[in-house]
């Protein structure tokens, strides 16, 4: 029996992969061959998606992009044994674009059967967790702080330090919260972590919880993900059955129980305090900082809130050591990153390097320019609060304190292309206009002054006081940076000043940059 | 609300109201069951949950997924984000509202469609974005959108 890989992933399905999976399944029982049809995770070349790859005694051999209509022909190709036809891309482990890649936490994801156990550990799944299992929570922390692991959420914080936090605080119950409110514009590698290897999360979340003493965690998914909701609650069931969860796991005597929690599709709720609150079943209001959540989190109790991709490094790290994984990476910024490649990109998929890669090979060397073949203008780095940076730029290497330098972030390290036709007054303008849309209303420089910076640009936009609206925009801003309660508000500057600094011809001044 | 959707929106009340901090898993479990929450429930969630009427109001209307009022038989999600305004966006969402003869937050004149933004759908290597129903759709053309909601009116 063959076995045939079509993927399972959103994007894949967004894309038609649903259909392809039944004209293959419905074309092989017609003619009576037998294929087994497995749905995995995606490799993350979304230009090829669907992606079709079939097992064959060389290695799976990869077509793509399949529609419904080449079916026919790619079993009249002999496709099943690897045959020649035009979608045919050649072995898949020996495409280019996977093998320039640094796949560590993204080792299994669109190889393996997310909801399967059995392929989870025969890929060296649990091994991590079964290493933890006989260390003290002391030394997991530390191995966790020796691998110089930082918030893969945006924040960058270590999370070893965070961990040990919660490790050193006394109390009767302490929580495992799982930030998957993924709602970065340009960034979906939680997504295809939750939807194409859900155990390694699951597995990360266990390890947080023996390090702290942690008996009860909850992932907060956004809404906008059906598809990882129901991936990941088939695998929590399996987990659970084979007690790698519950109240004793691998017979143990440590208990671990966890549960997935609808987000509601409020942007700030990715924010940790306002996420706890939302956890809390309240209005997601940012909280006042400190207590920090490591000391009193959910309901009120000392909490590890970390990123998916954060613990879903965790696993590996386990395994293989903190010094395998510091090895990876440049300056403080150790490891690897899962980068995602969006918009208007010709190639635009997810690319786990190590931190040092720059820019430019990013946007060339793998995602092969823009989609529309126009020269690319401007990249937005780190989702909606994340700076504009021009051409000019381009040769940062992936590192957060480069990038601090340029006054940008990494964030979740989504990569956003635009073309020459972006008018970086429109974006600046929505920048406001997003954070007004999701400002959870707390504190008045948010509140008030996203709604005045779309009042601004819009007099800008129109050339009225021209540079006394300039000089508002940027007194406000210089508000909102220095005086609001979270990120939302404090970090719309970014995008807003970085649009104005590096493109100050879209605001209808000088092209100081060009003369300079 | 009708009859016996007070009786089901009664059953999700006593599955949730011991589950710590459950009133948003409530909330999606009416939403799922009847398409929105109705405001004539607060009073029941009210009393289970022992919290103040004016403190679910609070809840349901600070998150933009739940909604008071019964939405068309489909609901069209076009993704406004940055990525997807990198790929033409824009023009898609003005394609749909003259197309549909709505603007966002209405409903088509004959029930069928309702029309909504979205903030990122995780789809950001396929942009443009929409979703039907809650199933997404990759690069999606205007003349792609017309074929969508053809599809999504004639299985209406």
């Amino acid at each position: 029996m063959t076995r045939i890989y079509v993927p399972r992933d959103s994007s894949a399905l967004s894309l038609g992969a649903e259909k392809v999976a039944k004209a293959i399944a419905e074309h092989a029982a017609r003619n009576n061959v037998a294929v087994e049809i497995i749905r995995n995770g995606s490799r993350g070349m979304f230009w090829l998606e669907p992606l079709v790859e079939v097992e064959t005694p060389a290695g799976r051999i990869a077509y793509g992009p399949v529609e419904v209509s080449d079916v026919p022909g790619l079993f009249a190709a002999g496709f099943l044994e690897g045959g020649a036809h035009a979608l045919r891309l050649g072995l898949t482990d020996e495409l280019p674009w996977l093998k320039q890649q640094e796949r560590l936490t993204f080792a299994r994801v669109g190889i393996t059967d997310p909801v399967s156990l059995t392929d989870y550990l025969a890929h060296d799944g649990y091994r991590g967790l079964q290493n933890a299992l006989a260390l003290q929570p002391a030394e997991i922390v530390q191995e966790v702080t020796d691998s110089g692991l930082r918030g893969r959420g945006g924040a960058a914080f270590p999370t070893g330090i965070k961990w040990k936090t919660v490790h050193d605080c006394k109390a009767d119950q302490k929580y495992i919260v799982c930030n998957a409110d993924e709602g970065d514009s340009g960034t979906y590698s939680d997504r295809m972590i939750m939807e194409g290897d859900p155990f390694v999360l699951i597995e990360g979340m266990t390890i947080a919880a023996l390090a702290v003493g942690a008996t009860q965690g909850y992932i907060y998914l956004r809404s906008e993900y059906p598809h990882a909701l129901a991936v990941l609650n088939e695998a929590i069931q399996h987990a659970r059955e084979k007690h790698y969860l519950g109240p004793n796991i691998l017979g143990s005597g440590h208990a671990f129980e966890l549960e997935v929690r609808r987000a509601a599709g409020a942007y700030v709720c990715g924010e940790e305090t306002s996420l706890l609150e939302s956890l809390e079943g309240k209005r997601g209001l940012v909280r006042f900082k400190p207590p920090l959540p490591a000391i009193e989190g959910l309901f009120g109790k000392p909490t590890v809130v970390n990123n998916v991709i954060s613990f879903a490094s965790v696993p590996i790290i386990l395994d293989k050591g903190g010094a395998f994984y510091r090895d990876y990476g440049m300056g403080r910024s150790r490891g690897t990153l899962p980068i995602q490649l969006a918009g208007n990109i010709k190639h635009g998929g997810l690319v786990e390097k190590a931190f040092g890669v720059t820019l430019r090979q990013l946007l060339y060397d793998f995602g092969g320019g823009s989609a529309t073949g126009r020269p690319i203008r401007a990249v937005q780095v780190g989702g909606p609060l994340g700076a504009y940076l021009p051409e000019s730029q381009f040769d940062t290497p992936l590192d957060y304190e480069e990038f601090s330098k340029l006054w940008a972030v990494l964030g979740h390290g989504g990569i956003v292309a635009f073309d020459d036709t972006v008018d970086m007054a429109k974006m600046a303008r929505y920048a406001f206009e997003f954070c007004a849309i999701e400002s959870c209303g707390k504190c008045t420089p948010c509140r008030i002054g996203s709604t005045r910076g779309v009042e601004v640009m819009d007099k800008i936009m129109q050339g009225r006081d021209h540079a006394q609206n300039i000089a508002l925009v940027r007194d406000l801003s210089d508000t909102m940076l220095n005086g609001s309660l979270c990120a939302l508000g404090g970090m719309t500057p970014y995008p807003v000043l970085s649009a104005i600094n590096h493109f100050p011809e879209d605001f209808g001044l000088n092209k100081k940059a060009q003369a300079a | 609300m009708l009859p016996e959707q007070a009786a089901r929106i009664d059953a999700h009340i006593t599955a949730h109201k011991a589950l710590p901090g459950g009133l948003l898993p409530l909330l999606h479990a009416i939403q799922d069951d009847v398409g929105y929450v109705p405001e004539e429930s607060y009073g029941s969630i009210s009393k289970a949950l022992n919290l103040s009427v004016a403190e679910i109001h609070g809840v349901v209307t600070f998150y933009h997924h739940f909604r008071t009022h019964p939405p068309g038989r489909h609901v069209i999600q076009i993704c406004r984000a940055e990525s997807c305004q990198s790929m033409g966006s824009t023009e898609l969402e003005a394609h749909a509202k003259a197309t549909l003869g709505i603007d966002y937050h209405q409903t088509t004149s004959d029930g069928s469609i309702t029309l909504e933004p979205v903030y990122c759908l995780g789809n950001c290597a396929c942009s443009p974005a929409i979703t039907v129903d809650e199933e997404v759709y990759g690069r999606v053309s205007p003349n792609r959108l017309d074929a969508i909601i053809a599809e999504a009116k004639g299985v209406a």
